[in-house]
C-alpha cells in the first residue's frame, strides 16, 4: 500500500481548516495551510511515484465499498499508472506554483481565506478525478471541479458579470455532464461494472465496431462530456466568459488542469475509442475544428485574458486532435507542456493586470522596461506555444501534427495553419503589451517576488518541459500510434510558427496602424470574427430564446397562470357565485323564513302522501 | 265522557284550522306581538290535537306531550317577550320589517 488516499486528503484538510477557521486566522496561517497542503500532496505524489518507479503496471488500491446495492458494487478505489502520474505532476506541481503566486495576486482582495479554501477544494476534486479507478469516482471529481470552477469564476460575486459567467459555465457543463452520465449508465448496463480495469478488459475482448454500435455510442457520449469540460465545439462558449474569475483561477482551472480533464478522460478511455473508430474520428474532427476556429477568434480579441482563453480552447483542440488521430500519448504530452506555457501566459497576464489594473491590450504598450521579469517570462511562454524549435511546445505540437498527417494529410495542413495563427495572436498580445508607446497608463510596477518566482519556474519548464519524453513513456498504455519522424513536415510547421511571429512583428511593431487598416479593409469578415462568429448570439436565438420565451409565454402565462391558476381561481369564484345566489334566501325577514318553512313542510307532507305514507 | 258526541275529526279539523290561522297570522302580520300570539296559537292547536288523540286512543303519551308543550310555551313566552322588549327599546318600533339586521 502506498497510501494514495493521502494525496487528495491534504488539500481537503486545507479546505476544511481554511474554510472553517480561515475567517479569523491571520494571512500567514491561511497561506501556510493552503500552500502547505498542496506542497504535502506534491511531495507525497513524488514519494509514491518514486516508490512505484518505473510504474510499468497500474497500481490499484481499494479502500472501502462506497455503494453497495444489489449487484452494484462501487468501491472507493484509487489507482496510479503512468497516465495518472503525468496528471499528478501537472496538477500538484503547477497547482503549487499557482497557489504561491496567488499570495501576491490576491493580497489586496477581500475573501482571502475563501479564495484559498476554494482552491484547495479544487485540488482535492482534481486529484480525486485523476486518481479514480472507476467511472463513478471519476465523475465525483469531474462534478467537484465543476463546482469549484463555478465558485471561483463567481468569486467576485458582487459583480453581476462574474455571477452570470459562473452560471453560464455551470449550466453549459450540465449539458456535457448529462452526456457523460448517460455514457456511465450505458457502460454499466453493458459491462456490469464501472471499474476501469474490468470495463477496459471487456472492451478489449470485443471486435472493433465498423459502424454505429454500443461502443460508438459510449464514445460519443463520453465526448459530449469532454466537450463540456474541455471547452470544445459546440460547448466551448463558457470558457471565454470564465475569465471573469481571478487570474490565478484562470491559470489553474481554466488553462492548466480542469479543462484538460476531458483530454485525460478520452485518453483514459482510449480502449473504447480504439474499438469505435467513428467516435475516435469525431474526436479528431471536433478537436481540429475547435483548434482552428478558436485560433481565428483569438486573432482579433483585445482583452489579454480573452486572447489566452481562446488560445486555451485552441490548444485543447490540438490535444483532442492528437487523441482523435490515435496519438493519445501525443495529446497527453501536449497537455503536459501546455500546462506550463499556458499557466505562465495567464500568470504573466495576471502580473500585468496587477501592475496596471487594466487588461485591455489597447491601453497597454511599452511595458517592457517597467515589468522586465514578466516580459521575459511571457516571451518564453510565447515561444513555447508557437512551437519555436526545442521549446516544450515544439515537441508536443509536432508530435500531434505528425500523427495528424499520418491519419489524414488535410488535418496536418489545417493544424499547421492554426499553428501559424497561434504564433501570430500570442506575439500580437506580447507586442501590443510590451512594445510601442505607452497608451494611457502612467505608472506600472513589477510584481513582488512571490509572483515572479513562479513565473520564472514556469518559464524554465516552458522551455525545457518538453525534454521529458512523456509520449514515449506513455507508449505502453496506448497501442503504438505509428509516428514516423518526417523532418520536412516538422520544418513546415516550424516555419508556419515563424511566419506567424514575423507577421505579428510586421503588423504591430514595424508598421503600427497597419492592423487597423487591414481590419477596415476586411470589413464584414473582421467584424464577424471579432464578434466571435456571433456564436453566443446564435445560441441565444436558437436555444435560449425559445426556452425562455416558451417558458414565459406558454408554461408560465398559459399553463400556469391560465390553466392551473384558472382552475383554482375558477373553483373559488364559482363557489362565490353560488354563495351569492344562495345569499338571497337569507333575507333577514323572519316571515319569509316562516313562509318557506311552511311551504317546505307542505311539500314534504304532500310528498309523503303521494308516496303512500298517508293511507 | 262529556264529549262522546263530538267526533274526533272535528277536533282535528279545529286543530288544523287553528294551526293554519296561526301560521297565516305569523306570515302575514307585521306586528311582532301579533306574530308572537300567532305562534302561541299554533302551539295550542298542536296541543288540542295531542289531547284529542290521547283521549281517543286512550294513551297517556299525548297528555304528557301537551304538558311539555305548555312548559316550552311558557319558557318561550318569557324569552320571547324579553326579546320583544329589547327590540322595542333599541328601535322604538314593533314593526317586523325593521328587524332585518341579521341579513347582513
Amino acid at each position: 500500500m502506498q497510501q494514495l488516499w493521502l494525496i487528495p486528503l491534504f488539500p481537503l484538510l486545507g479546505f476544511l481548516l481554511n474554510g472553517v477557521l480561515g475567517r479569523r486566522a491571520s494571512r500567514g496561517i491561511v497561506n501556510a495551510l493552503a500552500i502547505g497542503s498542496v506542497l504535502a500532496s506534491f511531495l507525497w505524489s513524488l514519494k509514491v511515484l518514486g516508490a512505484l518507479w518505473p510504474l510499468e503496471q497500474s497500481h490499484l488500491e481499494q479502500y472501502f465499498t462506497w455503494i453497495q446495492a444489489g449487484d452494484v458494487r462501487i468501491g472507493y478505489d484509487l489507482a496510479v499508472d503512468r497516465l495518472t502520474a503525468v496528471m499528478l505532476m501537472v496538477v500538484t506541481g503547477v497547482g503549487l506554483l499557482i497557489h504561491i503566486y496567488s499570495i501576491g495576486y490576491m493580497a489586496a482582495e477581500g475573501g482571502y481565506y475563501r479564495f484559498f479554501a476554494y482552491l484547495n477544494l479544487f485540488m482535492f476534486f482534481m486529484l480525486t478525478l485523476v486518481l479514480a479507478a472507476n467511472f463513478l469516482l471519476l465523475f465525483v471529481g469531474w462534478e467537484g471541479v465543476g463546482l469549484c470552477s463555478y465558485l471561483l469564476i463567481g468569486f467576485w460575486f458582487l459583480k453581476s458579470s462574474a455571477t452570470n459567467a459562473a452560471n453560464k459555465a455551470f449550466i453549459v457543463n450540465r449539458i456535457g455532464d448529462f452526456g457523460f452520465s448517460l455514457a456511465i449508465y450505458l457502460i454499466y448496463i453493458n459491462f456490469g461494472s464501472l471499474d476501469f480495469g474490468q470495463v477496459f478488459r471487456a472492451v478489449a475482448a470485443k471486435p472493433v465496431e465498423p459502424g454505429l454500435g454500443m461502443l460508438t455510442a459510449v464514445g460519443l457520449l463520453l465526448l459530449v462530456g469532454a466537450t463540456g469540460k474541455s471547452a470544445q465545439i459546440p460547448l466551448y462558449v463558457w470558457l471565454p466568459d470564465a475569465m471573469e474569475g481571478p487570474t490565478p483561477v484562470s491559470a489553474l482551472i481554466h488553462a492548466a488542469t480542469m479543462v484538460t480533464a476531458g483530454v485525460y478522460m478520452v485518453a483514459r478511455c482510449s480502449v473504447i475509442y480504439l474499438h469505435a473508430p467513428l467516435a475516435l474520428e469525431t474526436v479528431g474532427v471536433i478537436g481540429l475544428a475547435t483548434a482552428f476556429f478558436a485560433a481565428t477568434i483569438g486573432l482579433t480579441q483585445f482583452d489579454i485574458k480573452k486572447v489566452f482563453a481562446y488560445s486555451t480552447i485552441s490548444q485543447l483542440g490540438y490535444m483532442f486532435l492528437g487523441a482523435g488521430t490515435g496519438a493519445f500519448g501525443a495529446g497527453i504530452y501536449h497537455l503536459w507542456t501546455h500546462a506550463f506555457f499556458k499557466a505562465l501566459l495567464f500568470l504573466g497576464a495576471g502580473s500585468l493586470i496587477h501592475a496596471l489594473g487594466e487588461q485591455d491590450l489597447r491601453k497597454m504598450g511599452g511595458l517592457r522596461a517597467s515589468t522586465p521579469i514578466t516580459f521575459w517570462t511571457l516571451l518564453c511562454a510565447a515561444f513555447s506555444i508557437s512551437g519555436f524549435p526545442f521549446t516544450a511546445g515544439f515537441f508536443s505540437k509536432d508530435e500531434i501534427l505528425l500523427a495528424a498527417h499520418h491519419h489524414a494529410p488535410w488535418m496536418y495542413w489545417v493544424g499547421t495553419l492554426t499553428a501559424g495563427m497561434t504564433a501570430f495572436y500570442v506575439f500580437r498580445a506580447i507586442f501590443l503589451a510590451f512594445y510601442g508607446e505607452p497608451r494611457g497608463w502612467r505608472h506600472a510596477h513589477e510584481s513582488p517576488p512571490v509572483m515572479t518566482a513562479p513565473l520564472v519556474v514556469l518559464a524554465v519548464l516552458s522551455l525545457g518541459g518538453g525534454l521529458a519524453p512523456v509520449s514515449r513513456w506513455l507508449a505502453p498504455l496506448f497501442p503504438a500510434a505509428e509516428g514516423h519522424h518526417d523532418v520536412g513536415l516538422v520544418m513546415i510547421s516550424v516555419a508556419a510558427g515563424l511566419v506567424g511571429m514575423a507577421l505579428a512583428w510586421w503588423f504591430y511593431v514595424a508598421r503600427p496602424g497597419l492592423a487597423e487598416r487591414t481590419a477596415k479593409r476586411l470589413g464584414t469578415l473582421y467584424r464577424v470574427v471579432y464578434n466571435k462568429y456571433f456564436v453566443d448570439e446564435i445560441y441565444q436565438a436558437v436555444f435560449l430564446r425559445p426556452l425562455v420565451e416558451g417558458s414565459r409565454r406558454l408554461l408560465w402565462q398559459r399553463v400556469d397562470a391560465g390553466w392551473i391558476d384558472g382552475t383554482v381561481n375558477g373553483i373559488g369564484s364559482k363557489a362565490c357565485a353560488v354563495g351569492n345566489a344562495l345569499r338571497r334566501i337569507q333575507s333577514g325577514d323572519i316571515r319569509s323564513y316562516a313562509a318557506w318553512l311552511l311551504l317546505g313542510s307542505l311539500v314534504a307532507l304532500l310528498g309523503a302522501a303521494a308516496a303512500g305514507g298517508a293511507r | 265522557m262529556t264529549a262522546a258526541g263530538v267526533p274526533l275529526s272535528w277536533y282535528l279539523a279545529l286543530g288544523g284550522l287553528l294551526f293554519m290561522l296561526g301560521a297565516a297570522g305569523f306570515v302575514f302580520r307585521r306586528n311582532i306581538i301579533t306574530m308572537f300570539m300567532s305562534v302561541e296559537l299554533m302551539l295550542n292547536a298542536a296541543n288540542l290535537t295531542f289531547v284529542a288523540l290521547a283521549y281517543r286512543l286512550d294513551q297517556v303519551d299525548g297528555l304528557v306531550l301537551a304538558f311539555f308543550v305548555m312548559v316550552v310555551a311558557a319558557a318561550e313566552a318569557a324569552v320571547g317577550l324579553a326579546i320583544i322588549l329589547c327590540v322595542f327599546r333599541t328601535r322604538a318600533s314593533l314593526h317586523i320589517e325593521e328587524v332585518q339586521s341579521l341579513r347582513d
